[in-house]
């Protein structure tokens, strides 16, 4: 279409369209076929589709694709008529007369005509097959087909002749022709020449009919559209979003216009138009792998390896434009995970696995993106080979090989030229290629991890965005203008001050970060693009985004971070595509035109490109230390005094605008995401009007939200807490020491009390008494130091005798050494298991503990958390910050279960 | 409109040119050229792109780059603009280009006979956008190769 257009018939556009798609079904089905050899219905319809490639072929005057397809098209009818046994040998003779015809067709669509060229050794093969003459008479499936041989030298020229004769012929005649050859074709098809046709086979015909038929009326239900036509009304579409957008902003700014009800029905309607118009733009991703069975089909032959190629989620769509750049690279990957993932069979079992090699293809949607999973269960990368050659190819030196682990070694798989392949097959080297799969994954913003396990095999693990024309970016400023970045790449966000902590560090000159327990590289956007010079540490507060480009993390400075926006991406004008930093501009809601950065491109020009392969694994380590310590966020208020509360539990924070204060029976309000938030100053030092704004701890659970006035938000830090409890103070749990000064931590859960009478209501009312709770044992599992911290002298100061564990593991470990408790405290999120899985382990039928009540604790409960959590066998659910009913409902648990047990008791008296 | 189209087909006997101002120098584009004259806009600038890229504005949805003219001529820029900076809009292979100018003035018509395309005197920098010079009574008109100018940029 795109070179002869204007000379090429419309016939012949549409029948290379419709061959070309034939030609896809064909490879898959003929793999399906070498699968199963005897399924009838697969020969007939590959015969039914061959059939019709020749007989329009013959319609158009395309004698060599006619040819082939006939010649072909008479083995197939063999192997339909069950004269001829499909092996792997014949397949691939098949196979070749496909890719034949694939050549020739590419050619046609060059240049409009057939290209020049020999088929005769493919003819003759495919012809002494069909006439049973090419010496495996053992497969022929029927002693028939001995006869067939003998008359096949005479049967040969009649019928060239015939095809030269008529070059056109209806579909039935061929049909006849190519339907009869059992018994004797040679006369049968001489007959024909003068002969009106016989009747069609009964089967065949009706076949055919039926085909027709049903590929009618589903025909009709799909039309073919021009990608340009698609492309242009996708074009519309976005122009139309950011109109839309505009619109809404100027709305926005103006309360109480006619305009509103239009503009939202509008607004809705664009929506909707989005998402169809993508929707026509969406392939399943099955599209990309049809060429793969063939391919490891081929492979396998090739090699003498038997593999198997599992594929999951095909019918998961995604945007064409994606499609076509992920094509290649995934056909690469599949060809490499073939030839040296996947062993020869005799090492397989050697090595204790079946003989037959999976590669499994997985492919799924997750939050806006889809990720493609590649795994084969071969040898795995050789980690030693890697080794070698990063040290040969002066990567690095034995020393910090030695000291790399495990997947730093394996990411070097990615870097350009970096084969182990002992010898270069003509399949492929693996790693070679790899960094070209690894550039063209990044090219559309996606990204590609690699696992392996020596001896098991490896998985490659592909994220790619749904679709390249509308993005969600966050948009931020630096030195003035403001930019989007895609929140693809973008991990998380940090503000950094001179005055916390938190801060950025410099090593001659170049900024550093320690997030969490890694040093990151910063770089700083103002500076990379030439807005001025870095102001430096030193004055105020900055936004760190914490960046990620495959396992290469980075942290890119900001002055500010406003919103994240959906934008329609534009390509950036041919004046500046060698701007590698920027990957398109589009248009924002209020009008104007913004940049979008391109992180990979940032990466680059920051020197981070090479240092891809930065240690992504020391995250088990981080975990590790993380686990030790807790997020508190300190605050200040009118005293100047820290305080300190668990960001667990504050839900947002935010800056009200004190003019929006409202008051309502005495009790400060303001109107909140709409709702109305009680607001409640910290402590009588707190003066709720002294500025313009207030900064504001808000707290939620899932029905209501309250906020907590103070003075100042100074920072989140995390530290390992030792909390020193106070028993009297209101208010306050205790104190503990961070960040080297003494800070009050603040007992949230008095403080909502006394905002909304009704908040615990729900959750049991008054305390049972006190005494029954004494000597009673209570088990609290919780990951958290500061929360076992805080919770143990609060237990013990009840009466409780408290044993606290940081893992459920531990115990599961401590139910089989015999130890019992009267109740059960756990908290939910946990690392290794969580509170549910807990729970259900406890309430195993032979577990000693099942009949032991559990209570859950959590941050942030959702009504399905709740239910989940009552499903696994938790009799109740508190709230963390929630120490009054943490008591009373364990006392409530403990009678609930000292009476159930009585009753069980007296039950089995009875008996 | 259509009568100057007809009297382009009749082998150029005469041109229309929009003609503007930039340094007290007056210059002309082919009026099929033009797509627009806008007033002063918001531009956003285009961090790390070469000087003569003022950067990119809206046009009714479409992005349009700003090309600063006075950049492509090795004039210094324009001090203040007081609001009054103006721009031709051109399209040149399906993009949309801004060019920022001192003026716009009037269209002209002007006779093939007042042409010279002998520029070969001119400075290496203007010879790289400039097509030829008319010869008016009072003043010579300079016509400004868009794509020329478009493509130095591209370089």
């Amino acid at each position: 279409m795109a070179h002869g257009g204007e000379y090429m018939d419309d016939l012949i556009v549409e029948f290379l369209t419709e061959t070309n798609e034939s030609l896809g079904a064909l490879d898959l089905d003929m793999v399906r076929l070498e699968q199963n050899p005897n399924d009838k219905e697969l020969i007939s319809g590959i015969f039914r589709l061959m059939h019709t490639i020749k007989g329009t072929c013959g319609f158009l005057g395309l004698p060599r694709l006619e040819t082939v397809a006939h010649r072909a098209e008479n083995v197939m009818g063999r192997f339909r008529d069950g004269d001829l046994l499909v092996t792997p040998a014949y397949v691939t003779l098949i196979f070749e007369s496909f890719d034949r015809i694939k050549q020739i067709v590419a050619g046609l669509e060059e240049t409009g005509s057939e290209p020049q060229g020999d088929d005769s050794e493919l003819i003759e093969k495919l012809d002494a097959v069909y006439e049973g003459r090419d010496g495996n008479q053992g497969n022929s499936a029927s002693p028939a087909s001995a006869p067939a041989s003998s008359g096949s030298a005479a049967a040969v020229d009649p019928l060239q002749a015939l095809f030269d004769a008529t070059p056109v012929l209806s579909p039935d005649q061929f049909h006849t022709i190519v339907g009869v050859p059992e018994n004797d074709p040679a006369p049968e098809t001489i007959k024909q020449e003068m002969a009106p046709p016989p009747p069609a086979k009964p089967a065949a015909g009706g076949d055919d009919h039926g085909a027709k038929a049903a590929g009618g009326s589903l025909a009709e239900q799909s039309l073919r559209v021009n990608v340009d036509v698609l492309e242009n009304l996708m074009t519309l579409v976005s122009e139309l979003v950011l109109t839309r957008n505009q619109l809404l902003q100027i709305l926005r700014a103006q309360k109480d216009t006619e305009f509103a009800a239009p503009l939202q029905r509008l607004n809705h309607v664009v929506s909707e138009l989005q998402e169809g118009v993508m929707k026509t733009r969406m392939q399943p991703i099955g599209n990309a792998w049809s060429k793969l069975p063939r391919i490891i089909r081929d492979l396998s032959m090739e090699l003498g390896k038997k593999i198997d190629l599992e594929m999951l989620g095909a019918e998961t769509e995604l945007d064409r434009q994606i499609l076509d750049m992920i094509k290649d690279p995934l056909t690469h990957m599949v060809r490499n995970s073939a030839d040296h993932g996947v062993e020869m069979p005799a090492d397989r079992i050697k090595a204790g696995k079946s003989e037959t090699g999976r590669i499994r293809l997985n492919a799924y949607h997750e939050g806006g993106h889809i990720i493609i999973e590649i795994t084969d269960d071969g040898k795995g990368l050789p980690l030693a080979k890697i080794k070698d050659k990063i040290i040969k190819n002066g990567l690095a030196t034995a020393e910090e090989v030695a000291s790399m682990s495990d997947s730093t070694i394996q990411q070097y798989i990615f870097k350009a030229g970096f084969s182990t392949a002992e010898k270069v097959t003509s399949v492929s080297g693996r790693g070679v290629g790899m960094d070209v799969v690894r550039t063209n994954i990044e090219k559309i913003g996606g990204s590609i991890v690699l696992k392996s396990v020596e001896g098991k095999g490896s998985t490659f693990l592909i994220k790619i965005p749904l679709t390249l024309a509308i993005v969600s970016a966050l948009i931020v400023e630096a030195g003035g203008e403001r930019f989007a970045i895609p929140q693809l790449a973008v991990r998380e966000l940090v503000m950094a001050s001179a005055k916390s902590q938190v801060k950025i560090e410099t090593v001659h000159g170049t900024p550093f970060f320690r997030l969490r327990d890694q040093l990151l590289p910063l770089v700083s956007l103002k500076g990379m693009l030439n807005l001025g010079a870095d102001d430096g540490g030193d004055t105020g507060s900055r936004y760190i985004i914490v960046a990620q480009i495959g396992t290469y993390q980075f942290g890119l400075i900001v002055d500010r971070v406003f919103d994240t926006e959906e934008i329609v991406v534009k390509p950036v004008s041919r004046v500046i595509k060698d701007l590698d930093i920027f990957s398109g501009n589009t248009i924002l809601g209020d009008g104007s035109v913004i940049m979008i950065l391109d992180p990979n491109g940032i990466a680059k020009a920051a020197g981070g490109a090479d240092a891809a392969e930065a240690p992504p694994d020391k995250t088990d380590q981080k975990i590790e230390n993380m686990k030790q310590k807790t997020s508190l966020l300190l605050f200040n208020t009118g005293d100047n005094a820290p305080k300190a509360v668990p960001l667990s539990l504050v839900a947002r924070l935010e800056e009200i605008e004190t003019k929006n204060i409202e008051n309502s029976s005495g009790r400060h309000m303001i109107q909140y995401r709409g709702q109305l938030m009680p607001l409640l100053p910290f402590d009588e030092t707190v003066d709720m009007y002294d500025s313009p704004k207030k900064p504001v701890l808000v707290f939620a659970d899932e029905t209501s939200t309250m906020g907590l006035v103070v003075t100042e938000i100074v920072d989140i830090t995390e530290e390992i807490v030792n909390v020193q409890v106070a028993a009297d103070s209101k208010g306050i749990v205790g104190s503990a020491i961070i960040g080297g000064k003494a800070t009050d931590v603040v007992d949230i859960g008095h403080y909502i009390k006394s905002s909304n009478k009704n908040w615990f209501k729900r959750h049991g009312d008054e305390a049972f008494g006190q005494e029954s709770t004494s000597g009673r044992r209570v088990l609290l599992v919780d990951d958290s130091p500061f929360f076992r911290n805080m919770l143990t002298p609060l237990l013990k100061v009840a009466g409780y005798n408290v044993t606290t564990l940081e893992s459920p593991l531990d115990a599961l470990e401590m139910r089989e050494t015999g130890e019992n408790f009267d109740i059960i405290v756990s908290d939910i999120e946990m690392p290794k298991m969580n509170g549910f899985e807990f729970a259900q382990k406890v309430r195993e039928e032979n577990s000693r503990w099942k009949n032991t009540p559990m209570v859950a604790l959590t941050s942030h409960a959702t009504q399905q958390d709740i239910n989940h959590g009552l499903d696994v066998g938790f009799s109740r659910y508190i709230a963390k910050f929630d120490r009054d009913t943490l008591l009373s409902t364990l006392s409530e648990a403990l009678v609930a279960n000292q009476s159930q047990a009585a009753n069980v008791r007296s039950a089995g008296g009875t008996q | 409109m259509s009568a100057a189209a007809s009297l382009e087909k009749n082998a150029g006997i005469t041109r229309d040119y929009l003609t503007i101002t930039i340094a007290d120098q007056i210059f002309g584009i082919p009026i099929l050229q033009v797509q627009d004259v806008l007033g002063e806009q918001k531009v956003t600038k285009v961090p790390l792109a070469p000087a003569a890229i003022a950067g990119s504005l809206n046009l009714r949805g479409r992005i349009v780059t700003a090309i600063d003219v006075r950049a492509c001529l090795g004039l210094p820029k324009l001090e203040k603009t007081n609001g009054q900076a103006m721009s031709v809009v051109v399209e040149n292979q399906n993009e949309l280009y801004s060019l920022m100018i001192d003026k716009v003035g009037d269209v002209m018509t002007l006779s093939p006979l007042d042409y010279e395309s002998n520029i070969s005197t001119l400075d290496q920098q203007w010879r790289g956008v400039c097509q030829g010079i008319y010869r008016l009574k009072d003043k010579l008109l300079v016509v400004l190769d868009v794509p020329k100018l478009l493509e130095e940029i591209e370089k």
